[in-house]
């Protein structure tokens, strides 16, 4: 390898860590005033103030992972006999159906939101928990369904006939054979889901109003007041999921499929 | 029970929901924008919100600055991604790490880059601290405007930030089913390693590059967070606009903030065709 090679690869892996950078350097800061290139003082308080109760990160923490879970429980419910459907059966109107379902991924989702809000305003729903789950069913259920309709596209139905004609009952089938087949499937599917909605920011902030505070919207407003050090603590602790998540699945997310890439990103 | 029957009840749900969701919210908003709302007795649909918005010289602008965004980042975010891919390619432990931190990158939520982007540029940020220490600059001041900056500096580089790992994604797995035998014909046959990459490779990676580009193009033309805390306060990009319109005490404000959303998405589904096609136009020519 040349040595440009070797500059331009450092400097594409310096690029890629950075802005964690300062975030978790704040986290530890204490009064860290320009032009200091590192901060004076160290200190724990920021992850302290973070971990009590009175900033409200660990209230926002859970129903930001409520929500998420929810909305991911409801997309594999709704995601998984669509799947099927689109993945091993041809018929008419497919391609409508399949453009329909890709529309949200690719149109922003604001307009809709937008008029949303109209709806569920005469609902109650605004401003509620329930409300948020719901919106966040728009960018979470299209992925569940794209990589659906990819396992089942590679699972062959001749097995499931077979038990059947041995004397399973569909419940024994279901269980037995069509489940460890496409288990692998669902769990990747559900981690991405669960990152999609932890992910969201504006349709949250339209329909939940403010009210339903999860961790985006308390970034931001600590981002947006000037503290820094809390702001830093609290992105760590919003991004330590993901990176879990990504531990545990790293090796199904080489991209083969755009669609699977493309998968955490809002 | 019928095929017809099983296939229906297996989509129904997912119809159900995304039509009455997605589709459903689409189109309240379509006629709210008109100002017709039978519900809350407006029965006289109108055009004047379109009117109010497309007279209106900020809305331009803010057409504009949108575009210049998610344009300028997500032509600058390909052509990184294909000279990194280019260059991970060959090594083993550069590809390893890369394609790690290429992942890691996309478990990261947008607002937590968008305020790394904050504190590394901003006018008292890290690169603001490393000028000072150098002597580039005395005080915070004399350090250019990144972030908060009508250019959009600060959002552009956000978005470079996030979208080269995701169209590298996309790049590497391409490379990996295409394989090199192709450039190495072309070699063969006496090409550059220039044009053995133009007119052997790049046509074959293209369709990837083109889905990976249209999903962050759309994306950057929509996104709320990103330009609401990197962006100045005038001009708005478009999504920032609508929002804050649909938010303004006045709700007679709130056909205009209809009307920007439809917009919107009118014009990023138009420009997503244009850019298609131009790239295509691009690699053909």
């Amino acid at each position: 390898m040349t040595a440009l090679r070797r500059l331009a690869l450092g400097t594409l892996v310096l690029w890629l860590i950075l802005p964690l950078i300062p975030l978790a350097i704040w986290s530890f800061a204490k009064g860290w005033r320009f032009p200091s290139l590192f901060p004076q003082e160290w200190t724990l308080r920021a992850w302290q103030t973070a971990l009590s109760d009175r900033t409200g990160v660990l209230e926002s923490l859970w129903v930001t992972g409520a929500i998420a879970l929810i909305a991911t429980i409801l997309a594999i419910l709704i995601g998984v006999p669509a799947g099927r459907a689109l993945g091993q059966h041809r018929f008419r109107g497919k391609s409508a159906v399949q453009a329909l379902i890709l529309g949200p991924l690719i149109v922003p989702g604001l307009a809709a939101a937008l008029g949303l809000h109209a709806v569920f305003l005469q609902l109650g729903l605004t401003n509620t928990f329930t409300g948020v789950v719901l919106v966040h069913l728009i960018p979470t259920l299209p992925y569940m369904i794209i990589i659906m309709t990819g396992i089942f596209a590679n699972h062959d139905p001749s097995f499931e006939a077979q038990a059947r004609s041995l004397g399973a009952t569909p419940w024994q089938t279901f269980r037995y054979i069509t489940m460890p087949a496409i288990l692998p499937g669902i769990i990747v599917g559900g981690l991405f889901c669960f990152l999609v909605s932890w992910s969201q920011y504006i349709l949250t902030l339209l329909i939940g109003g403010g009210r339903v505070q999860t961790l985006p919207l308390l970034l931001f407003s600590f981002a947006t007041s000037g503290r820094n050090d809390l702001t830093g603590a609290i992105a760590i602790i919003y991004i330590l999921p993901g990176i879990l998540i990504l531990i545990l699945t790293a090796r199904h997310i080489t991209g083969t499929h755009p669609a699977l890439a493309s998968m955490m990103r809002r | 029970m019928p095929h017809r029957l099983r296939l229906f009840l297996m989509l129904a749900p997912a119809l159900g929901v995304i039509g009455l969701l997605f589709g459903g919210g689409l189109i309240v908003a379509l006629m709210r924008s008109f100002n017709y709302m039978p519900v809350i007795g407006l029965t006289d649909p109108n055009l004047q919100a379109y009117a109010r918005v497309l007279t209106n010289p900020d809305f331009l602008l803010s057409f504009l600055l949108t575009f210049h965004i998610a344009f300028t980042s997500t032509l600058i975010a390909a052509i990184i991604a294909i000279a990194a891919a280019l260059l991970i390619r060959a090594t083993t432990t550069g590809r390893t790490l890369i394609t790690f931190l290429f992942q890691l990158n996309l478990t990261i939520p947008h607002i937590v880059g968008a305020i790394g982007i904050l504190y590394l540029f901003s006018q008292s940020g890290t690169f603001a601290r490393l000028a000072h220490a150098t002597h580039l600059i005395a005080r915070p001041a004399d350090f250019p405007a990144l972030v908060f900056d009508p250019a959009a500096i600060g959002i552009i580089l956000h978005y470079v930030w996030k979208e080269v790992p995701f169209i590298g994604i996309v790049i590497l797995a391409q490379m990996q089913t295409i394989g090199t035998d192709h450039e190495a014909t072309a070699r063969s046959l006496g090409a550059t390693p220039w044009q053995a990459f133009r007119h052997a490779l790049l046509p074959l990676l293209l369709p990837g590059i083109t889905a990976a580009s249209i999903i962050a193009f759309a994306f950057a033309f929509g996104a709320y967070e990103i330009p609401a805390l990197l962006g100045a306060s005038y001009p708005q990009a478009l999504p920032v606009l609508a929002y804050r319109s649909f938010t303004d005490v006045d709700l007679a404000s709130r056909p205009d903030a209809m009307a920007m959303a439809i917009i919107i998405t009118c014009l990023s589904a138009a420009l997503i065709w244009a850019y298609s096609r131009a790239l295509h136009a691009m690699v053909r020519a």
